[in-house]
């Protein structure tokens, strides 16, 4: 190697930051690691998913915790044909906004269709997919078996949404 | 702060506090011209400056011109591997990122024919004893590590010559 190549290196920054959640994210945290989507209660009665610790509209102080279900709806959806770094899989996959039972918004989360767009559908019905439980002899940060993370009591305690697998009850006429 | 109301599923759970969100920034550094040249030399054990045209001053590491005078630096200076510590920083904090064990010392060393100090570690010496004036020379890593970075120096230790005369580093305090 010559004295006049141009040298390069791979520099890698990292902050390695925590933060507070407050009683609120925590309860949707807390929610998450027991394996239950949490919202919260509006002041006019809707139910906020994720929780809010104020109102939107009124912006008074909300109080009110709610467990929906981990199943809903499909209400918008973007396609992800070339995942980076940082997403949740490495093959293609959706970004969606899905309206979970018994909640009044949508929240995203990322839906695998295992890199079939054409089992995307706004209004189709998904159901969370969990990361498993952190065994009690198991110390915290280490690796699941297949290498990711144990649910702690964060957003990704949810892997994905996948497609509802439950056959919906046909309608009788 | 209004008291939270949970449902039964998150009551008596341990609940999340705070989560961790790190950062990654990931980026490839290019060292340039100058810098590359300066470490393709490092790598034959080498320490070359460049000298200004205008200001005469040697500039260790190189950047390919001069800050003062703006005008290409394109004379090389071989310099020595000794050297005179003009200030120093004792470290007693740990944090992340460091192999070294506490107390270190960190010092600015002007290297004997150049006119600005580069930092290095200062080793083989109590911390408390470490001074400015302290003559030091260069440890090298053995030849077969010997590569295209300043880990190829090891650190600096003392000479056991006399301290410097404060004149011949009294611009860089």
């Amino acid at each position: 190697m010559g004295v006049d190549e141009v040298l390069s290196a791979p520099v890698v920054i990292e902050y390695p930051f925590r933060r507070t959640t407050g009683p609120v994210i925590g309860a949707f945290m807390t929610g998450l690691r027991e394996g239950l989507i949490v919202g919260i209660r509006g002041a006019d009665g809707r139910v906020i998913v994720p929780p809010q610790e104020y109102d939107p509209v009124t912006a008074e102080e909300l109080t009110e915790i709610v467990e929906v279900g981990n199943a809903g709806e499909v209400t918008s959806w973007c396609w992800v044909a070339e995942p980076l770094d940082g997403h949740p899989f490495d093959r293609p996959f959706a970004f969606a906004l899905i309206r979970l039972d018994g909640a009044d918004t949508p929240m995203v989360h990322a839906v695998d269709t295992a890199g079939d767009v054409s089992a995307m559908a706004t209004g189709m019905r998904v159901q969370a997919r969990w990361r498993p439980v952190r065994p009690a002899d198991v110390e915290r940060d280490t690796p699941a078996d297949d290498g990711g993370r144990y649910r702690e009591g964060h957003i990704l305690d949810i892997e994905c949404f996948e497609p509802t697998t439950a056959v919906e009850p046909e309608e009788t006429a | 702060m209004s008291d939270i109301t949970l449902p039964a599923s998150l009551q008596g759970v341990d609940p999340v506090k705070s989560i961790r969100t790190p950062a990654s920034l990931q980026y490839t550094y290019s060292a340039g011209l100058a810098s590359s040249r300066f470490l393709h030399q490092v790598a034959q054990k080498r320490l070359v400056g460049q000298r200004c045209p205008v200001c005469q001053k040697v500039y260790v590491p190189p950047r390919g011109s001069c800050p003062t005078d703006g005008v290409p630096t394109v004379e090389e200076v071989e310099l020595g591997h000794t050297g005179t510590i003009t200030s120093f920083c004792v470290v007693n904090v740990p944090f992340m990122g460091t192999l070294m064990e506490i107390p270190y010392t960190s010092g600015l060393i002007l290297l004997d024919g150049s006119d600005i100090p580069i930092m290095h570690l200062i080793q083989e010496v109590a911390v408390d004893d470490v001074h400015s004036g302290m003559r030091v020379e260069a440890v090298w890593v053995p030849d077969d590590e010997v590569g295209p970075t300043l880990e190829s120096i090891k650190y600096f230790r003392p000479t056991g010559e006399p301290d410097a005369d404060y004149d011949t580093y009294k611009d860089n305090v």
